[in-house]
């Protein structure tokens, strides 16, 4: 039985209510971090629990938590990214709007431990009924003394607002998304300095994810050493799964890190198998920008390993035979799906949100959309192949931000196991006239809802 | 407006444009003319400017007019694999216009975007603040039929939204 430390009472009556949600044990970790803890000692337990990024880099959070700088007179920030826009990717939007005040509850108990007084949650700006959410369990903690002033008699102060995107994948990147807070283009900014030292309005700032504020409450209550109990190696806790495309069962699983990807596709607890009963082509095992694998590779490593899901396991092998875990959106594609279209809206994504910064990145999008769009209208090239492959390789480590890199791993990846369709596209252009914007029918008048 | 403002620091107003730009393209028919955006420039004491190079960057953001219910399909990845693009042509069939494109009677205006995190329910499409998911020709033949006799313009957020 998987262990659920986020979703424990998700299925709750009512959850997203102030009172129901305190009858939980809600809001728990804040009264144990104020009033039993000092900000250093819980910045320990999240070292001691190993927890890492949920956002899709992986990053340790208690190291970044420890890179903050504290010069004397000057407000630290925490930004909650909450700008989930990786294609394959729905797990923050699942959280927020199902169990709100557990994101509230620990941006309260990681801000004690930061030293911040204010911080924002930057949502994207697609997302204004889960905004309208947010605003409303905020307003509950501010009526329960969980924020304002002087929190349950500590000393304490602590508000918290929330602020919108408007529409670009770019501000999921955090130096854009601290640009973008502060009323401009989210252009990414060259590192260093770090946000954890020139952050929001040049102050130091941490910025996390939704899910890995959320993994706090548990690390607090339960201690650090508890978290990393659950998991295998360096990957530790529970880790949510967004998952999609061609399974039975679409949705948000929380699950231990360890669990084999075989038991995640084909078991009734989690995707529940694929679609129609077809047989599994490919799976992009975390968000559009990590590395596609086909089935013999996501479900076993090149030596033969059950892999798992962990960020060890599904790295195993390098970009030669491996992936990413990332941000844990799962996308299954069965045999009757096309790697090459669906790459195509991957880099038709990716030359829509370049930011236009660098220029291997704006060009490179740019080219690899046309290239695409051309061989899936039959009028590719083999050595169009090969030129796509030469443009991702330009763009791959030549940019600020890693959007360049996101746009050019899917193509790598999809030309190093999947060349042979791009082949038969340009071998047979014939079978494959018909298919250029609208393919890939479904019988959507008799589909259930 | 104002109490927009004050979620920022002192003389970090700018932070408000953002939100403030979703407010006035709600209250302006969905879509941001110059005078609307040299307005919000007044109230945030900024160059008009800073407003359109921020207008211009963001997707959600109509520099154009647009029909009262503004129809957004997802496209990518997970939406295409369960079948958006045959959502998409049915609602051009069904609208007789091209993706990009507004109804002679100006009621429906439809694009094609990229993924609104919503793939887990896919296909689906967004109107205003409303996701509908999973959908089925008769979803959309229905939602269609609902949206035909709006008379305001669709919009993502209204006074309400933000906690005051």
């Amino acid at each position: 039985m998987q262990r659920k430390l986020l979703f424990e009472h998700i299925d709750t009556e009512g959850i997203q209510t102030f009172d129901v949600y305190r009858s939980k044990g809600g809001y728990s970790s804040v009264e144990k971090a104020l009033k039993t803890m000092s900000p250093d000692e819980v910045v320990e337990e999240v070292k001691r629990s190993g927890l890492r990024g949920r956002g899709g880099a992986g990053f340790p959070t208690g190291m970044k938590w420890g890179f903050l700088a504290k010069p004397e007179g000057v407000p630290r920030y925490l930004v909650c990214n909450a700008d989930e826009s990786e294609p394959g990717t729905f797990k923050d939007r699942y959280l927020m709007e199902h169990i709100p005040h557990l994101l509230i509850e620990g941006m309260i108990t990681s801000s004690y431990a930061l030293g911040a007084n204010t911080s924002y949650i930057y949502v994207r700006g697609e997302f204004f009924y889960v905004i309208r959410i947010l605003e409303r369990a905020i307003e509950e903690a501010y009526k329960n003394g969980w924020l304002g002033k002087n929190i349950q008699g500590s000393g304490f102060d602590h508000d918290i607002y929330v602020h919108p995107g408007a529409g670009a994948y770019i501000c999921g990147e955090e130096t854009a998304l601290l640009e973008s807070l502060e009323g401009k283009r989210g252009n990414p900014r060259i590192k260093p300095p770090f946000p954890a030292v020139k952050g929001l309005y040049g102050c130091p700032t941490v910025v996390n994810n939704v899910e890995t504020i959320a993994a706090v409450c548990s690390i607090v209550n339960d201690g650090g050493a508890a978290y990393a109990d659950i998991g295998v190696g360096r990957s530790t806790g529970t880790k949510l799964i967004s998952a999609s495309g061609h399974i039975n069962k679409p949705g948000v699983y929380e699950i231990e890190l360890g669990l084999p990807v075989e038991e995640f596709i084909y078991s009734d607890a989690f995707c529940g198998g694929i679609l129609n009963g077809k047989a599994l082509k490919a799976v992009v095992a975390g968000g559009s920008s990590v590395p596609i694998l086909p089935a013999e590779l996501i479900l076993k490593t090149a030596e033969g390993e059950p892999r798992l899901m962990s960020y060890e396991s599904l790295a195993d092998g390098g970009f030669a035979t491996g992936t990413m875990l990332g941000s844990g959106g799962f996308i299954v594609m069965d045999e009757s799906a096309s790697v090459v279209h669906n790459l195509y809206t991957f880099t038709r994504f990716y030359h829509h949100e370049s930011c236009g910064q660098c220029s291997p990145c704006r060009e490179g999008t740019g080219w690899m959309e046309k290239i695409l769009h051309k061989i899936l209208e039959g009028n590719g090239t083999m050595e169009d192949i090969d030129l796509l492959w030469d443009v991702q390789s330009k763009i791959e480590g030549n940019t600020i931000c890693p959007l360049g890199d996101a746009a050019a791993w899917p193509v790598a990846s999809a030309i190093r196991h999947f060349r042979h369709e791009f082949e038969e596209y340009v071998k047979h252009p014939a079978r494959h006239q018909q298919i250029n914007f609208y393919d890939h029918c479904h019988n959507l008048a008799s589909a259930t809802t | 407006m104002q109490r927009m403002v004050k979620r920022y620091p002192e003389g970090k107003h700018k932070s408000a444009l953002l939100p403030l730009l979703h407010l006035a393209q709600a209250e302006s028919d969905g879509w941001l003319s110059v005078p609307v955006m040299n307005r919000v420039a007044e109230i945030l004491d900024i160059k008009p400017i800073e407003v359109y190079e921020v207008a211009s960057f963001y997707t959600m953001f109509n520099l154009k007019p647009v029909g009262k219910c503004l129809i957004e399909v997802c496209r990518t990845s997970s939406c295409w694999l369960r079948g958006a693009n045959d959502i998409i042509r049915h609602i051009e069939n069904k609208l007789d216009i091209k993706v990009g494109e507004t109804t002679a009677d100006g009621k429906f205006t439809l694009t094609a975007v990229e993924c609104l995190g919503s793939c887990g329910t896919a296909p689906m499409l967004q109107i205003g603040e409303d996701f509908h998911e999973n959908l089925t020709y008769d979803k959309v033949d229905k939602l269609l039929e609902e949206k035909k006799n709006a008379t305001t313009h669709s919009r993502y957020v209204d006074h309400h939204t933000f906690r005051s």
